[in-house]
């Protein structure tokens, strides 16, 4: 635990803590939110629109679920949702840059090439584009997203392979012939990819903002399924009369992107990395 | 002679970027919907009406001619027609662009205002409570959603304060009472052009809640970058000189420093203006302002595939001619970018 | 009464590595109208010392003195509200002492507006008459151009002209020279020269060079160590110098050897400064050292106006 406060800082450890503290809550939301059916979207018309009380400690929606209950079910969306964003940029960013940098020449410079006219893009508006060509739906946003994420991944792999291309060991291997495939799955990979692991991990936050503002476009998951861009959307017809509804998704996707923001400024004290735009 | 030679390849370069991004967005606008056919024939077609649309839309011609068709519609100009309203949209565009340009230069002028100085308090105060407030402000600024800032924002001035417009453009009694004549459609412009200045003054109410949501991440990377900058700045001998010269504080962190960081404020500036752009999507619908943002996000509800591709195409235009000139600009401020 | 006194100064500047002696024990009286030298090799204080006077001493740094005041002002409470008004500084390197972004006009504008309430047009005309009397051809064009657009020599005169638009009537020149080409050098030093005759400046000239004390001051100080080791006017220092490092800096001019012999530097090189040093502290390098200069500190001795800490009598020198 020392060693940790000392790694990262007490803002950096809290941050982590919150982290933590949301992914347990997503993996565990059956158990934890007080009304798990209308947390998986059981209306309650009963109780339509109530305030912050002590049954409903973060009030109800308009068809009166628990918002809490709500926001604990939607972390499951939103996690996985940065998560597997990030996943799918890795799995195409990874293996262009790995050829780009590896290769060099005018594979590179075709790649490369590439990855700018997809990094011309607003990013938010080229994923609106393509999720509303595939239209709405979870798979379908998360795709969206990472069409419009990998270039980074691939121009941070690259760079990194161009540093390992010149070393000793590589050049080696490569003299001694050792196949292509075989230097990469051997010496490049493993050290490429861990450099970049980290900084799709502290991508997450960035993520899984994007795409809460697809949801909030109506690009996101499809009702009842919960998911805090969208209940953002859907509270704002009752805004601000009814305050909560919009606002406390709202802050639970600040918080959550906070966190992921200060751990990765912890982090970056000690070693240099990017910052990336949100949308 | 560098100098040029960079302008020459940066231009060419973004003239192929643009020739790419043609290409995406023909693919991702017509080839990737399922039946685009269905969505231009209107409500419930016919098989027949159906076949109609598909030859309209030249559908059953090969991907390159129609590619090749497609580009020079866009090359020319000609956005095609709203599968929804039926309308031009090159009409369309004209009116929504200059909504969204305003908007973008405002919220970046706000970003530069904001960050900045921030930025080399947060230096001259190095490790002391400003410079801490203002790192956590830029970390928040960052985590922050763009919608709900909005909506929060509308709370406190809108609703609680009622010092500002909740929404849209200008009031009603100017609207509508005594509406400006369009000439430019920036109505800060139109305003000037016509000596009005009540209508002057109520767009830049207007114009302040979005402008700001917008400037809050831009605002937020300004200060980290002149920060930084700064602080290497404020070391620098000539600055030491300038102390040795009984000059005031002031004077030295604003005129003799800040002139140094030039470098961070063209980054921001390209950074906020794109964030403008991309962010108008969410920005425009919540505060009821008619520009791009609002436009597709109407066009996204309907299927409305020639639109977005349109405001996808003009956008990032727009974005890829704004890097470029900032990469010049970066040039002759700083000839050693040409070089690398 | 000296405009600068100066007695047993002391700066310490801390560092995470310990505690660092920049300045041990510097004693400096430079009176009213003189260009006065100080001499020593770098590391030796003589900056940190010019630096002290000026309040630009680092953040954190310990400035202790048995008296340290600027006409009767004491500089451990003053040096910040005497600095840019009474006591200006011409810095090493003239190219990286102007801002490369803003105009000479732009430059010298600033520092007269914050001394002096004029009008533009007077300020203008202030900023060109300064410039004219540092030599400068054509001041007009000058104020339009752009530091990188001058040379060296230029450089240097403008920045000599923007501490003279402070008012100061006291300047700290830290290595004017060493930038700059030799025959322009000895330009910049005869227009100082010629400004401390014309307008009763004074000014501390710190200097590694022994041609510059010769070319340019009335009086000079050795430092080693952290300490000033000799004191007096220029041709009893340079003529008759009475301690060993002194004679050992004036060995190793290139002129002082005779033709074709080696060069004479001094071997071995200064403590570093974080040592305790109990006796004199060029002992280690000194060739007359013996057994009690390691020990004890080194007693003064003095000949007229000109002092020295060494241990050896004055005969034996």
């Amino acid at each position: 635990m020392k060693k940790l406060v000392h790694r990262l800082g007490w803002p950096g450890t809290i941050a982590l803590a919150v982290v933590l503290l949301f992914v347990f809550v997503g993996l565990f939301a059956p158990w934890i939110a007080p009304y798990p059916a209308q947390g998986a979207g059981a209306p309650n018309v009963l109780a339509k629109l109530a305030p912050p009380s002590a049954d409903y400690w973060l009030g109800t929606d308009h068809l009166g679920r628990d918002i809490l209950s709500r926001i604990i079910y939607g972390t499951r969306v939103s996690l996985t949702n940065g998560v597997l964003i990030v996943a799918f940029s890795l799995l195409i960013g990874l293996p262009v840059g790995l050829a780009a940098g590896y290769f060099g020449g005018w594979i590179d410079e075709a790649l490369m090439r590439g990855t700018d006219v997809f990094l011309a893009f607003p990013a938010l508006l080229l994923a609106v584009l393509m999720a509303a060509a595939l239209g709405p739906g979870f798979l379908n946003s998360i795709i969206a997203v990472a069409v419009t994420w990998w270039p980074w991944y691939a121009r941070l792999a690259r760079a990194e392979v161009l540093v390992l291309r010149g070393q000793p060991y590589v050049e080696a291997a490569r003299l001694a012939g050792v196949s292509h495939p075989r230097i990469i799955a051997r010496h490049i990979l493993p050290a490429t990819g861990r450099p970049l692991t980290v900084q799709a991990a502290l991508d997450v936050g960035p993520a899984l903002l994007t795409a809460a503002a697809l949801s909030f476009l109506g690009l996101g998951v499809l009702p009842p399924t919960a998911d805090w861009g969208q209940m953002v959307d859907a509270g704002r017809k009752f805004f601000p009369a009814r305050w909560w509804y919009s606002a406390m998704p709202g802050l639970t996707i600040f918080i959550v992107a906070l966190a992921f923001s200060v751990l990765g400024d912890a982090l970056r004290e000690r070693k240099g990395g990017t910052v990336r735009a949100p949308a | 002679m560098e100098l040029l030679r960079y302008i020459l390849r940066r231009t060419v370069l973004s003239a192929f970027v643009v020739v790419g991004v043609t290409f995406l967005v023909f693919i991702v606008a017509q080839v990737v919907p399922s039946d685009p056919a269905a969505l231009y024939a209107g409500p419930r077609p016919t098989a027949e009406q159906i076949e109609k649309a598909r030859q309209e839309l030249n559908l059953d011609a090969p991907l390159p001619a129609r590619f090749a068709t497609f580009a020079a519609a866009m090359a020319s100009g000609d956005f095609g027609v709203s599968y929804k309203s039926r309308r031009l949209i090159a009409e369309d565009l004209k009116a929504y662009l200059p909504a969204t340009l305003e908007l973008a230069v405002f919220s970046t002028g706000l970003a530069l205002l904001i960050g900045i100085p921030l930025g080399v308090l947060a230096a001259a105060r190095q490790g002391r409570w400003p410079d801490r407030l203002g790192s956590f402000g830029s970390i928040a600024a960052v985590a922050m959603p763009t919608f709900f800032l909005a909506m929060i924002l509308q709370l406190v001035f809108a609703q609680w304060l009622g010092i500002l417009p909740l929404s849209g453009r200008l009031s009603r009694e100017i609207a509508i009472g005594a509406p400006l004549p369009v000439v430019t459609n920036f109505t800060l412009v139109d305003a000037l052009l016509a000596g009005r200045l009540d209508a002057f003054g109520n767009a830049v109410t207007h114009l302040v809640l979005p402008a700001l949501t917008l400037a809050s991440y831009p605002a937020g990377v300004a200060m980290r970058l002149t920060r930084s900058a700064m602080i290497e700045i404020l070391e620098r001998r000539h600055v030491v000189a300038a102390r040795t010269l009984g000059l005031s504080e002031p004077r030295i962190l604003f005129g003799h420093a800040l002139p140094n960081a030039m470098g961070p404020a063209l980054t921001v500036i390209g950074l906020s203006f794109a964030y403008a752009l991309t962010g108008a999507v969410l920005v425009e619908i919540i505060f009821a302002w008619p520009g791009l943002g609002r436009y597709v996000s109407e066009a996204i509800l309907a299927k409305d595939f020639p639109v977005i591709a349109a405001v996808t195409m003009v956008v990032t235009i727009c974005y890829v001619v704004m890097n470029l000139l900032i990469d010049i600009a970066q040039a002759l401020v700083d000839p050693r970018v040409a070089l690398s | 009464m000296p405009l600068l006194d100066i007695s047993d100064l002391c700066v310490r500047i801390p560092t995470p590595e310990g505690e660092v002696h920049a300045v041990r024990a510097v004693s400096l009286r430079i009176e009213r109208g003189e260009i006065h030298g100080v001499i020593g090799e770098s590391g030796c204080g003589k900056t940190m010392t010019g630096m002290a006077t000026l309040g630009l001493a680092p953040k954190g740094a310990r400035i202790e003195a048995a008296r340290f005041h600027f006409d009767g002002a004491d500089l451990r409470e003053q040096a910040k509200a005497l600095r840019g008004k009474r006591i200006g500084m011409i810095a090493q390197d003239p190219a990286a002492a102007l801002n490369p972004v803003l105009s000479i006009a732009r430059q010298m504008d600033d520092v007269i507006r914050a001394h002096r309430t004029l009008p533009r047009e007077a300020r203008r005309r202030e900023a060109a008459d300064l410039l004219a009397a540092t030599g400068l051809p054509d001041p007009g064009r000058v104020l339009k151009s752009y530091p990188h657009q001058l040379s060296g020599g230029m450089q240097q005169r403008v920045v000599i002209a923007q501490a003279l638009a402070t008012g100061a009537d006291f300047l700290i020149a830290d290595e004017p020279t060493t930038a700059l080409d030799v025959s322009v050098g000895a330009q910049v030093l005869a227009l100082l020269r010629k400004l401390v005759a014309e307008r009763g400046l004074t000014v501390l000239m710190i200097t590694h060079d022994m041609d510059v004390i010769a070319e340019a001051c009335d009086r000079a100080t050795v430092l080693y160590a952290g300490r000033s080791v000799e004191t007096g006017p220029v041709e009893a220092v340079l003529q008759k110098p009475g301690h060993p490092y002194t004679r050992a800096l004036l060995a190793a001019l290139p002129d002082a050897a005779p033709h074709g012999a080696r060069l004479a530097a001094i071997e071995g090189s200064i403590p570093p400064p974080r040592t305790r040093i109990a006796g004199c502290a060029f002992a280690p390098r000194c060739p007359k050292a013996m057994p009690v200069c390691a020990a004890e500190p080194p007693p003064e001795r003095a000949r007229d106006r000109h002092t020295w800490l060494c241990h050896l009598p004055e005969d034996a020198a």
